[in-house]
């Protein structure tokens, strides 16, 4: 008896010697090793220098206060401005989703949320194509002095443009799960249909358009490209004034302490965000499903209907599609060019992006630019899975003070892209002639998602699945092979594009520590579109094309490969 | 008075409801009592205009609701998950129909003090609505469906969600509510005991059609048809064919019934045995039991006490009261009375 309990148990320790894990590894402190030093080296430290360049006797000046605090006045109006009009835009857009059928509806509704994954350089470049000087649109009308570009219209619009998905997202949802009978009920005790929306269901939505709201306000107070590259650096936010203390006024203390007050009010927006979004289950009734949904009938309804399917499409389609149309189309409209206008198509601005059209040394051919991009976006991927693997791993099963180290790890979200760039510039200046610290920069914006997408798969995996490959003779590379594999390819994909998508179209950081030598492909356009010549504008419309068709085609994989539910944030 | 007239409606491309007409008097408490899926709540909502009929006309003394939006019509919806509005608080929940009415403040309030007396809840105006109970929730859902009287009162199973202790109480509160409001009700369940514990009058909903209509003891003495006896849950319904005068042939023997049909020899009809018509008969010995019309005899499978008798499981499915528990693997034979269901 006493000898069978003792073979038993040589045989489960001599098993668990099997595992080629060393003992050590498991321990968490190696799971944290690489991505908190990768985190404290390139984020942290950073960081603390802008806090100490902040603190220095020349940043607090009264002149530099006083553009700060003029910078942070624009920033607001532009911010406050931009989310009620995307609320105006959203709100109707959301009850059309969540209370109507119609044939398309999930192709629209995909239709509005491409641009929020899109580059803001192919946003910016898109509405260039429609709306711009070059564009289609004012070629059509040649001697009108039409002017979109370089004005808070155009900046207005590309934020609607933006962020419209997010108020329809939300509050599609929460219309949705909004039990249809208490509108129901109202009605039965004699509401009116406009009263049932005034008492009842405006008032159940007021957390869901509150946080919507919220967070399409904090991605409008931080916006650069868009306002950079559809306003220009007129348009002063605390982000373009960062960028131009930076790179043309260079005056590092007073881009700190910018830098600073655009992160205490982003953590308090975050912060406030946060609060509404755990406050918002307020009730979740069991609904009869789809009873919500009906076909349009009544003559208003149809006409309420056709008119905002035809705006959406229309608002969402136009500059999306001028752009690759544009790339493709010559309008040589400029009067100190070859004297007539010239029409067609051409493929001109394609093979054009292979030349070496000024012979210099700093110009690069846009060709380079994407083969620049594609490199430092393979680094990104590698990078940030190896650092996110051991993350997520740890987060998956958290310990108690793990859990205080899982918004530590966020926090980048959180931080501007520009703001990163001077963080980089300052601690790293030495290492700015390396290309080197491109990737560093795009892991630390990508970090957070691809832990958002590793984590609820890894966790997911059950113990008991491996004990039961293992119970069935599985030895422990297959047990890693047939579960843990098997479940982590997607996401593990899933992750990859978002990293290289990431890469792909930051344009802050990147504006900042990029080499001119190592242009990526943001930054080739947004220096396309800065020069004159209808060649120079062909070619960012082409290379942004370019850009547009890879970001969509990542986006498009990511939305195949993660687990439903995964990565949000 | 309410009139519905050949009402019909098609879900799924399915014919739901098919030319359904039925009224409520003064004062009166219908149920429309039928399976789940049966249209009975489709029909309460067409009735309260939150949804279309197909076909048809809501007439309200004489005159065509069909076409009146919802809040025009004037009649109470109690739902069975209550619908509170989860941001208002029980006064405003209650007051919510009288301000709709543009009724004067002190009208309202002394209107919803009432209500909550008569649901017996007075002194909870400043509740919160999702603080309360099941229960509570469901007599403020009931207290604010009163009070602004409306002209009828329609209850889409009011009582589905509360537990069986619970929905008693309520039940009987409700039966003194209707009576002393005198407000027409029509209330919609799938429960038997509900409907006739509350209802003047009962229809029957079935296949999109009323199978059956009476008054609760009528309806529990002849249900008329095989579906509704086995609904209802009355007995044990055997087939047979009709072999002479009143006689039926089964495969458990032959039964004599006194039945009103005029049936022809050869008509498949269907019998109904309620289980408390049974008394045990001597068992049955070889010879005599193919003459012997209504036993009912088989081998004993379970006996379970059941208040103040025991319910019987024969070996053939059959299931039968009696006031003294045979043995498991008896042969027994009885002696029951049949009707016939037509």
């Amino acid at each position: 008896m006493n000898q069978k309990i003792k073979h038993g148990d040589t045989e489960t320790r001599g098993f668990s010697l099997n595992i080629p894990v060393p003992s050590w590894l498991k321990g968490r402190f190696f799971l944290w090793l690489f991505p908190l030093s990768f985190l404290i080296i390139f984020f942290f430290f950073p960081l603390s220098r802008i806090f100490a360049l902040t603190l220095n006797t020349s940043a607090l000046t009264p002149e530099n206060l006083r553009i700060a605090y003029s910078a942070l006045r624009f920033t607001f109006y532009q911010a406050t401005l931009s989310t009620i009009l995307t609320l105006l835009l959203g709100l109707p857009s959301a009850y059309l989703f969540a209370r109507y059928e119609f044939r398309g509806k999930s192709l629209l509704r995909a239709l509005t949320a491409i641009p929020f994954m899109l580059p803001t350089v192919v946003v910016a470049a898109g509405f260039n194509a429609l709306l711009g000087q070059r564009g289609l649109i004012p070629s059509f009308f040649p001697h009108s002095s039409f002017n979109f570009i370089g004005t808070l219209t155009a900046i207005l619009v590309a934020h609607i443009f933006y962020n419209t998905t997010i108020i329809i997202r939300v509050v599609e949802n929460a219309l949705s799960s909004l039990d249809p009978k208490l509108e129901q009920a109202a009605r039965s005790l004699g509401a009116a249909s406009r009263q049932v929306w005034w008492n009842i269901t405006l008032p159940l939505l007021r957390p869901s358009l509150l946080a919507s709201s919220l967070l399409v306000f904090l991605f409008d107070f931080t916006s650069f490209g868009v306002i950079l590259l559809l306003g220009g650096p007129k348009f002063s936010t605390i982000e373009v004034e960062i960028y131009l203390r930076v790179l043309r006024l260079p005056d590092l203390p007073l881009a700190a302490l910018l830098s600073v007050i655009q992160l205490i009010c982003t953590l308090i927006f975050s912060i406030l965000y946060s609060r509404i979004v755990t406050r918002t289950t307020v009730q979740t009734t069991p609904r009869s499903a789809g009873s919500n949904i009906r076909k349009p009938k009544t003559l208003r309804e149809r006409i309420f209907v056709t008119a905002f399917i035809f705006l959406l499409a229309s608002f969402f389609l136009l500059p999306l599609s001028a752009l690759p149309f544009r790339s493709l189309f010559r309008i040589e409209a400029d009067r100190g060019q070859r004297g007539e206008v010239q029409y067609g198509f051409t493929t001109d601005y394609y093979t054009e992006l292979f030349v070496n059209r000024r012979g210099s040394v700093f110009y690069v051919p846009p060709i380079q630019a994407t083969i620049n991009s594609l490199g430092y976006a393979g680094a990104t991927v590698v990078l940030s899975l190896l650092l996110g693997f051991p993350a997520a791993l740890a987060l998956a099963k958290p310990t108690r003070v793990e859990r205080i180290l899982d918004p530590l790890i966020m926090l980048p979200l959180g931080s501007s892209a520009v703001m990163l760039g001077l963080g980089f510039i300052i601690s790293y200046g030495a290492w700015l002639t390396s290309p080197l610290l491109v990737p560093f920069a795009h892991t630390l914006v990508a970090l957070p998602f691809v832990i958002r997408t590793l984590q609820p798969a890894l966790a997911s995996i059950p113990e008991r699945l491996r004990q039961a490959a293992s119970s069935l003779g599985a030895p422990p590379f297959q047990v890693w092979r047939t579960i843990d594999w098997a479940i982590l390819r997607r996401p593990t994909l899933a992750a990859a594009t978002f990293a290289f998508t990431i890469s792909l179209g930051e344009f802050g950081a990147t504006l900042l520590i990029s080499r001119p030598e190592y242009p990526t492909i943001p930054v080739a356009i947004e220096r396309f579109l800065s020069q004159p010549g209808g060649l120079n504008y062909g070619q960012a419309m082409a290379i942004a094309t370019i850009l547009m068709v890879l970001t969509t085609a990542s986006i498009l994989l990511i939305e195949k490969f993660r687990l439903p539910g995964a990565g949000e944030f | 008075m309410l009139e519905v007239r050949n009402i019909s409606k098609t879900y799924e491309d399915k014919p739901l409801l098919k030319n359904i007409s039925f009224a409520v008097g003064m004062g009166e408490t219908v149920c429309l009592l039928g399976k789940s899926g049966s249209g009975k709540s489709t029909l309460l909502r067409i009735i309260g205009g939150l949804e279309e009929p197909e076909a048809g006309q809501i007439l309200w003394n004489g005159i065509d609701l069909t076409s009146t939006p919802a809040h025009l019509r004037d009649f109470g919806l109690v739902f069975q998950d209550y619908a509170l509005f989860p941001h208002l608080n029980v006064y405003d929940n209650i007051a919510f129909g009288l301000k709709m009415r543009r009724m004067a403040q002190g009208e309202i309030y002394w209107r919803v003090a009432n209500s909550l007396e008569m649901v017996n809840l007075s002194g909870f105006e400043r509740r919160n609505v999702t603080d309360l109970s099941g229960g509570e929730q469901q007599r403020v859902a009931l207290a604010r469906a009163l009070a602004p009287r409306p002209r009828q009162l329609m209850f889409d199973e009011p009582l589905g969600a509360l537990d069986r202790a619970l929905r008693e109480d309520l039940l009987n509160e409700l039966r003194s509510i209707l009576r002393e409001t005198d407000i027409p009700a029509i209330y919609v369940t799938h429960d038997q005991e509900e409907a006739f514990a509350i209802a003047d009058r009962v229809l029957i909903l079935h296949d999109g059609n009323i199978l059956r209509e009476g008054t609760p003891v009528d309806i529990w003495a002849n249900p008329g048809s095989a579906w509704l006896a086995e609904f209802l849950g009355l007995g044990n319904v055997i087939k047979g064919t009709v072999i002479g005068n009143d006689k039926v042939q089964t495969t458990f023997g032959d039964f004599i019934n006194d039945c009103t049909h005029k049936h022809q020899r050869g008509d498949e009809v269907h019998l109904l045995v309620r289980p408390l018509s049974a008394e045990k008969a001597p068992v049955a010995t070889e010879g005599n039991s193919r003459n012997e019309t209504n036993l009912l005899q088989g081998i004993v499978k379970d006996v379970m006490f059941q208040h103040d008798r025991f319910k019987v499981t024969l070996d053939n499915d059959l299931c039968i009261h009696l006031s003294e528990a045979p043995r498991v693997g008896q042969q027994i034979s009885v002696r029951v009375k049949v009707e016939c269901l037509a």
